[in-house]
């Protein structure tokens, strides 16, 4: 061995970041999202003007605080080239179990443990069920979509739980300062959190590792198995939290309560530029995306725009925001 | 492919038979003519979509879009018999099978051409044609006094015993075990999920069989569009909403393997008949209906645990780093 070599004075040395020059800067997809966002304002504002109303503005934030929620966590699923399709149904589970908690007498103060722990739980089986039999996720959760919403059609039928006491309804009503809803509020503390954890430390990096190469993560060491099951959790947990804060706010439990939530979860996701093959995707690329999709279905909405049309919209945007850069591209290089 | 290709498709034909004898035992009306004709009947176009789907998973794709597909290609059909009653039967099918074909080529294009992946494209697709169906039928329920009675009655008459769509799943049934095992086609679809790589090397058009892949899903689909509105006599924006679960669940309990490479017509078939057993049996021996969805979300969990269990014994496994000589 030559050890006078030493790695920076070799030829190739490999850089712990790449250099980030002002062209890459400006083409990085989180610049595009924030450029899309100011398009959809500045047209949302000039075609209605109640869109700019501080109190409006506001109010729209509870439309997607739940599913936002589910958005951070499913980020991370996805980074990790896993999918969770059963957040939808997990929230109709923790959601009906509050319900059951709340007939046994549960005080108000102690169902958003109850609902954040079967969200946790349901979350648990997904992972353990993935990493034991080393199966794909997405046929697990589309598997466990079916058992977990069916379990709250068993308990439920055609019924609903209502009445919910003050106390528990209070996190999904509640207004800070008058103004500002409770759930947004909790939506930017856990973005904050997420991002952190993902941007900021060392079990971010080895998230980004394993999506990368999972054989070679797990050849460096890493509990890739392990760390997985710990997302399926942290989803069911979000999905959770989603849950509690969804049933306060609707005051009710059907069984078909968010239903198709999974897919406008990860299409929030996938617009936030995750990789749906994992290893790339950013917290801000997401919340960004969660703005833009809030601020477009907000503004179609005060167009009266009914919410199924506003599905060709948020489609076509998942496509076109996906296709362009791929067709940009093809055309440069040629 | 599996070292014995058979054997799980006997397992799976043994336990839909065991089911379906377990529950004539309790209410023996399940095993009478009409009972039994009724459930052919009703899985028919489950069957036929699986058919379809099964292809698309061969190549490790997925298609989510079918059964918004199915629905917008059926009330494309329900507003022209509408507003064109003297239209032949078969010009409005094959109008169907057109729109849903074209709505595939949608989807295979953005995949094949553009690359995008499969599951991105059919979840903004299955968005997109669910909405058009809304723009197209001004949100309006087409009922079946609007349609004309040829266009209602041709899924539910006989043939030699059996129902139009009973008749038509066969068909679906022989063309797709033809395609897969008899043609060139067919052949190139499993060695391109298999591995695709290789498949390149090989010289399989990649591209152009993705095309023709989701094309033929979006054409099945347009004929159960049409066979849908006409069989329930009625279509509106949410018809089939989330079926597309379903058709999935279907071929994974039959054995199709979600990474591609693994599936047989046979498989696909009675996996869709073990959900038709357990959606119509359950009203005849007395259990709620609201029983249905755990119980095939339960029965999908069981199915891709025993198939794994099936798939691993090939020596997949990377670590522990002391492989076995033979798995």
């Amino acid at each position: 061995m030559d050890k006078s070599v030493r790695p920076q004075d070799s030829a190739r040395v490999i850089p712990d970041r790449l250099p980030l020059g002002l062209k890459e800067a400006l083409l990085r997809w989180e610049v595009l999202l924030v450029v899309l966002l100011a398009l959809v304002i500045a047209v949302n504002s000039s075609l209605s003007p109640y869109f700019l109303d501080l109190y409006n503005l506001a109010d729209s934030t509870v439309n997607f605080s739940e599913k936002a929620l589910i958005v951070l966590s499913m980020t991370l699923v996805i980074l990790c080239r896993d999918i969770d399709l059963s957040v939808a149904s997990i929230i109709a589970l923790a959601s009906v179990g509050v319900g059951l908690a709340h007939q046994a007498g549960v005080p108000g103060e102690v169902l958003p443990l109850v609902g954040i722990a079967i969200g946790l739980l349901a979350g648990a089986l997904n992972g353990w069920i993935v990493t034991r039999f080393a199966v794909p996720s997405i046929v697990v959760t589309i598997g466990t979509m079916s058992l977990y919403r069916g379990i709250a059609y068993v308990v439920l039928g055609d019924e609903a739980f209502t009445r919910y006491p003050a106390e528990f309804l209070f996190w999904g009503q509640h207004y800070a300062f008058g103004l500002i809803p409770l759930e947004f509020l909790i939506f930017l503390g856990f973005a904050l959190v997420f991002g952190l954890v993902l941007h900021g430390t060392v079990l971010g990096r080895h998230l980004y590792a394993i999506g990368n190469n999972p054989v070679a993560a797990r050849f460096t060491g890493l509990p890739v198995d392990r760390y997985r099951l710990g997302l399926f959790m942290v989803s069911g947990f979000m999905s959770g939290i989603a849950a509690v804060l969804l049933t306060g706010r609707i005051g009710s439990t059907r069984p078909n309560i968010a239903m198709a939530w999974e897919l406008e979860v990860v299409t929030v996701v996938v617009l936030g530029g995750v990789s749906i093959m994992g290893g790339s995707g950013t917290i801000p690329g997401v919340v960004l995306a969660v703005f833009l999709m809030g601020m477009v279905t907000f503004g179609l909405g005060l167009m009266n725009v009914p919410g199924i049309v506003m599905t060709i919209f948020i489609g076509g945007l998942l496509i076109t925001s996906i296709a362009l850069p791929l067709v940009v591209r093809r055309l440069t290089r040629s | 492919m599996s070292r014995r290709p058979h054997h799980r498709e006997w397992v799976l034909g043994g336990l839909v038979l065991s089911l379906m004898l377990l529950i004539g035992v309790r209410a023996p009306v399940f095993l009478s003519w009409e009972s039994l004709d009724a459930l052919l009947t009703d899985v028919s176009i489950l069957t036929m979509m699986a058919l379809a789907q099964m292809l698309v998973i061969l190549t490790r794709g997925i298609d989510l879009s079918v059964a918004s597909n199915l629905a917008l290609s059926g009330m494309v059909v329900a507003l022209l018999g509408k507003a064109a009653p003297d239209l032949p039967l078969l010009v409005l099918i094959a109008l169907a099978v057109l729109n849903g074909a074209v709505l595939g080529i949608v989807n295979g294009g953005l995949i094949a051409g553009l690359g995008i992946p499969p599951i991105v494209v059919t979840l903004g697709t299955l968005s997109m044609f669910r909405g058009l169906i809304f723009v197209i039928s001004g949100g309006e329920w087409i009922s079946s006094h609007e349609m004309p009675a040829a266009f209602l009655d041709f899924p539910r008459e006989r043939l030699l015993g059996l129902t139009h769509l009973a008749w038509l799943a066969l068909l679906m049934l022989v063309l797709v075990h033809f395609l897969l095992k008899h043609s060139r086609i067919g052949r190139e679809l499993y060695a391109l999920g298999g591995n695709p790589k290789a498949a390149v090397y090989v010289g399989i058009p990649i591209a152009r069989r993705q095309l023709f892949v989701y094309t033929f899903t979006g054409a099945v689909s347009g004929l159960c569009g049409y066979l849908w509105v006409a069989r329930y006599a009625i279509a509106y924006t949410e018809i089939a909403s989330g079926f597309e679960l379903q058709v999935i669940a279907a071929c994974v309990i039959g054995g199709v393997s979600i990474a591609g490479g693994i599936g047989s017509v046979a498989g696909c078939v009675l996996g869709a008949l073990f959900l038709g057993v357990i959606n119509n049996a359950l009203p005849v021996i007395n259990v709620s209906p609201f029983w249905q969805m755990a119980i095939s979300g339960a029965v999908i969990l069981a199915a891709v645990v025993v198939n794994s269990r099936e798939e691993k014994q090939q020596g997949k496994r990377i670590l522990p780093v002391s492989e076995a000589p033979h798995g």
